[in-house]
């Protein structure tokens, strides 16, 4: 079975980009085949900086032939019909058409059209430009002469030249015959930019692949990492040192080579007073090189790992001393940094703050951290942490946004603050705070567990939820520029990690009061917000949503602590026949209460008459009385935050419930007795709200 | 015959003769620096307005560089509030702009089969000149020593066709052919004993007086006011020479300087930190709706392809 090979060179690709653009052209190639009925055994993409590959194994040499069978007019239709027949079918006179006879409806005519498989280089020939035209590239441009013209070829940077042969191992493939932009597949490409700089002849895959080794490009991406990883790793060894590994970096840094070959530079032992974070910080981000570790310890050594592109003539001294020097003048100013910011406090950075404007409708930094501290204080004593402490926190806590430090790496904000609070010698809590009140920064991250960060982690969430809901700039979409949902997340998890007690809606308060002029953020519709959020949450924990809203649904919910335990005593219920059978019998009650207050147009919301019901039947007796009981106990279990009691309580309807139902009949003759009855359903639909609202539970 | 002088490893301007050389044996113009003060060699009116329109244009030449807030008082070893640019512009880019470029390396002395060179991911964009492109900066051993741009869009306009821009640090390329780690030890001429000339001997005390002059001295209020009468001249002048009906636009370069100058105006006003974080954005797109409008003007004149 013949296979296809695919070559896309190109001008250096972003690292970022490539995986991505690999597995779009596999898609793209494969779909688009599929679509036309061309099966293929397996499809594979590659990536490099210059250039996209894909081998697509085991196509056939065509398609299949088609057979379409057109049945035509009555033999002896008009004219105009025949006409339109014989155009739809390709056919120029009768004379190609058959004649079939239907034994109910005469004589009809029928064209059988017969359609050969098409040859699959003529339908990759096809395919192929259109995909190149249309690749859906992150950013792309256009380039040279021919970016004058509408319609210019675009690619994420210069299309070079294409390579695209189709044929069966034991022959010379064919050239898929395609031009685009100018350029015209054929079989030559070109290896490493210095190493091999020639042109190379490629036919098929195996070779192509083997070509490229041989012209120091190594074609798969996993296999450029793994090179640099165990090259890495050996270097370091070697040194008695351990690679911090870094999967991100290793990723950017293999789509930055065709032919990585690893170094292992050094830097002063001085250069070691610096955070460690922060070496790493100016190491990873602008040199792209890894950090290493003594062995055996946590602290950094004083060297790094670097990955070129090149064998060089002189084995790498050149590369690695033009390395150093790079790092060398980074760590210097990262060290310059460092001096500096230790000599100013972080109080005396405040008024700094004052002149920074955190958003336009919100005001400054300066009174960001306000409202920040003065919530932080508020919040403290619910938190178990000590007041004074949270304010002074929440007050030191964005001082480090001007810092030269986190003003040249903005990702150790809080850390950086934290490692100042300590030099200053302020307390231990205090430091924890300020570099702990960012987190947790997603579902993963690390949550706080001091109390006094717990607080300012708090306060900084809900100031910022409670502001922009206060100026209106709610995430819409795929749209949350202010990372609000990452927030209210943050928030969520604090407090369930923590299992902390609090009135949201008392916070949403305080902190809209601090928004002075600005204030009036809506209460119900932040919370409306959270209720959305915990469900995204709970849903990863295995939890139902529609739980999530029967529960919220109750009038008062604002205790996510409370609300998520009794959402799990719910959901164990109604996982038992119990709750399983009095769901069905609630759901019978509220269908018959929705017709027949619909009917009567009027509620059925009065309590019932037990007198009433007592002269009835046993089984309507017996549920008013369980009713009252059931309703009376999951009550007092809800106020004690029993919510597995409260469910019992309810538990013990089930069987009331269902003889109710065997035994009465709802719609009596009676108007006072039927009207008694719906009332007796409309106390179950309210026994049940004791523990939430059982029509937002689905099934 | 080479000397010290003119050797592109020995001596700054022997750099700045190499390349000036190379590219003059590739066909480009070889222009002198524009005479006003400007933030990069893209706003010289041979990169900006010469890159649209759709006229084949090849030059290079020298820019020196201002941006007031990178003084240092001389202090730091690698950063200037004046600099020079080495800035090549080729309209249309020829397909192989990427061999020219790293061939240009070679011509000033960097042996490609020692050194590590490096095409990392760099999008370009300049918000006061509306204008954006994709391309690299270009490592050299882990330091960047070009940016390597396809112009997309000036001055608000699709560039039809796509210029190459090649823009070398001059300074940080002369540290690293020279060996030199702080910039004012950099050989300058070449020369020996007496006659010896090293940057800092040419531009330390600038550093030092500019750099007081653009945190402590400067003239806000002044300041103010040129970047207002700027503004309006800018207009001025494109109003004085706007087209009639299928003629041809008469005024645009005067127009454009004053363009420049609003820009420059500004960078020294947000040195001296006299404009806030919200103001920031309505000055720089005031000078954006300045360049635009010099652009579109541009477009109507002969050398604009009208």
């Amino acid at each position: 079975m013949p296979d296809l090979l695919l070559e896309l060179r190109s001008e250096e690709i972003p690292a970022r980009m490539q995986r991505r653009a690999a597995e779009d052209l596999r898609k793209l190639v494969t779909d688009a085949l599929v679509e036309r009925g061309f099966l293929y055994e397996g499809a594979k993409a590659f990536a490099t900086p210059r250039r996209l590959a894909l081998h697509v194994a085991g196509l056939p040499p065509r398609g299949e032939a088609v057979r379409e069978e057109r049945r035509g007019p009555r033999v002896g239709a008009p004219e105009a019909a025949v006409q339109g027949f014989l155009k739809g079918a390709g056919l120029t006179s009768l004379d190609q058409a058959q004649t079939i006879t239907d034994p109910k409806k005469g004589e009809f005519y029928l064209a059988v059209i017969e359609k050969p498989g098409r040859e699959t280089l003529d339908v990759l020939a096809e395919i192929l430009p259109e995909i190149v035209k249309n690749f859906p590239w992150p950013k792309a441009m256009r380039w040279g002469a021919a970016s004058a013209q509408p319609g210019a070829l675009r690619w994420v940077r210069p299309l070079q030249s294409i390579v695209a042969t189709f044929g069966p191992e034991t022959e010379t493939p064919e050239v898929v015959p395609f031009e685009v932009g100018g350029i015209r597949a054929g079989t030559t490409t070109y290896g490493h930019r210095f190493l091999a700089p020639g042109a190379i002849e490629v036919r098929r895959f195996d070779d192509y692949i083997q070509a490229l080794e041989k012209a120091k490009v190594i074609l798969d991406a996993d296999r450029r990492k793994d090179v640099i990883l165990h090259d890495a790793r050996d270097l370091a060894f070697a040194r008695g040192l351990d690679l911090v590994e870094d999967e991100g970096l290793l990723e950017e840094v293999a789509g930055l080579v065709e032919w990585p070959v690893v170094l292992l530079g050094s830097f002063d032992d001085a250069f070691l007073d610096i955070p460690a974070e922060a070496i790493r910080a100016t190491i990873r981000a602008n040199q792209k090189c890894f950090v290493l570790r003594k062995s055996g310890s946590e602290d950094l050594a004083p060297a790094f790992i670097l990955v070129s592109n090149l064998v060089a003539s002189d084995g790498g001294l050149a590369i690695t001393a033009g390395n150093e020097r790079v790092v060398r003048a980074r760590l210097s100013d990262a060290k310059f940094f460092w001096e500096t910011d230790k000599a100013i406090r972080l109080a005396e950075r405040l008024p700094k703050l004052d002149s920074i404007v955190f958003h336009e409708k919100l005001g400054t930094q300066g009174a960001r951290i306000q409202r920040i501290a003065a919530l932080a204080k508020e919040l403290a004593p619910l938190v178990g942490a000590d007041p004074a402490e949270a304010e002074q926190a929440a007050r030191l806590a964005k001082a480090d946004l001007v810092t030269e430090m986190v003003g040249e790496f903005p990702e150790l904000q809080g850390l950086m603050g934290a490692k100042y609070a300590v030099l200053e010698g302020l307390p231990p809590s205090v430091a924890t705070a300020i570099g702990d009140h960012y987190k947790p920064l997603g579902p993963t991250d690390r949550v706080p567990s001091d109390p006094v960060a717990i607080a300012v982690a708090l306060a900084d969430k809900i100031d910022t939820l409670v502001g922009f809901w206060a100026i209106d700039e709610k995430p819409t979409g795929s749209k949350d520029p202010y990372a609000l949902r990452r927030a209210a997340l943050g928030v969520i998890r604090l407090i369930l990690d923590r299992g902390l007690r609090l009135r949201l809606r008392d916070q949403f308060g305080a902190a809209d009061r601090q928004l002075g002029d600005r204030a009036g953020a809506d209460p119900a519709d932040l919370l409306a917000f959270f209720a959305d959020r915990l469900k995204v949450y709970l849903r990863d924990q295995g939890a139902r949503h529609d739980l999530v809203d029967a529960v919220f649904a109750l009038p008062g919910q604002d205790d996510l602590l409370l609300i998520v335990r009794r959402v799990e005593a719910l959901q164990a219920f109604l996982n038992s026949e119990d709750g399983k059978n009095l769901l069905a019998g609630y759901k019978r009650a509220a269908n018959i209460l929705r017709i027949e207050e619909k009917k009567d147009g009027r509620a059925y919301d009065a309590a019932p008459d037990a007198a009433l019901a007592a002269q009835g039947e046993p089984a309507e007796r017996a549920l008013a009385e369980a009713l009252q009981t059931a309703r009376t106990e999951a009550s007092k279990a809800v106020e004690a935050e029993d919510f597995a009691g409260a469910m019992r309580a309810l538990s013990t309807l089930r069987a009331p419930v269902d003889a109710f139902f065997t035994d009465v009949t709802v719609n009596a003759p009676d108007p006072k007795l039927r009207e008694n009855r719906l009332a007796l359903l409309n106390a179950l639909r309210a026994a049940t709200r004791e523990v939430a609202d059982f029509s937002k539970i689905e099934g | 015959m080479p000397s010290a002088a003119n050797s592109p490893k020995k001596s700054f301007q022997g750099l700045i003769l190499a390349l000036q050389e190379y590219w003059a044996a590739k066909g480009c113009v070889i222009l002198q620096p524009y005479d006003m003060e400007v933030g990069a060699g893209t706003f010289h009116p041979a990169t900006t307005l010469r890159a649209l329109g759709p006229k084949p244009w090849k030059a290079a030449y020298v820019q020196p560089s201002r941006r007031p807030k990178d003084g240092r008082y001389g202090e730091n070893p690698n950063r200037l509030q004046h600099y020079y640019q080495f800035q090549v512009i080729l309209k249309p880019n020829p397909p192989n702009l990427q061999e020219l470029y790293l061939a240009s390396l070679e011509a000033i002395g960097v042996d490609l089969k020692l050194h590590d060179i490096r095409f990392v991911e760099d999008d370009w964009e300049s918000p006061t000149l509306g204008a954006w492109g994709l391309g690299w900066e270009c490592w050299c051993d882990g330091m960047e020593v070009s940016q390597f741009t396809y112009f997309q869009q000036v001055a608000g306009f699709e560039c039809a066709p796509v210029a190459g821009e090649l823009t070398y640090g001059l300074e940080r390329l002369a540290m690293y052919v020279q060996g030199v780690e702080n910039v004012y030890d950099l050989d300058f001429n070449g020369a020996e004993g007496e006659d010896r000339v090293t940057y800092g001997d040419v531009f330390l005390q600038a550093e030092q007086e500019y750099s007081r002059h653009n945190f402590e001295a400067s003239d806000s209020e002044m300041l103010f006011r040129q970047f207002t009468d700027a503004e309006s001249a800018c207009r001025a002048y494109l109003a004085a020479g706007a087209p009639e009906e299928g003629q041809r636009h008469r005024i645009v370069q005067p127009a454009y300087d004053q363009c420049i100058k609003a820009s420059h105006v500004f960078n020294l006003l947000d040195a001296r930190g006299v404009i806030s974080v919200t103001e920031r954005q309505s000055y720089i797109l005031r000078v954006r709706e300045l360049a635009k409008a010099c652009g579109a003007a541009w477009l109507r004149t002969e050398a604009g392809g009208a």
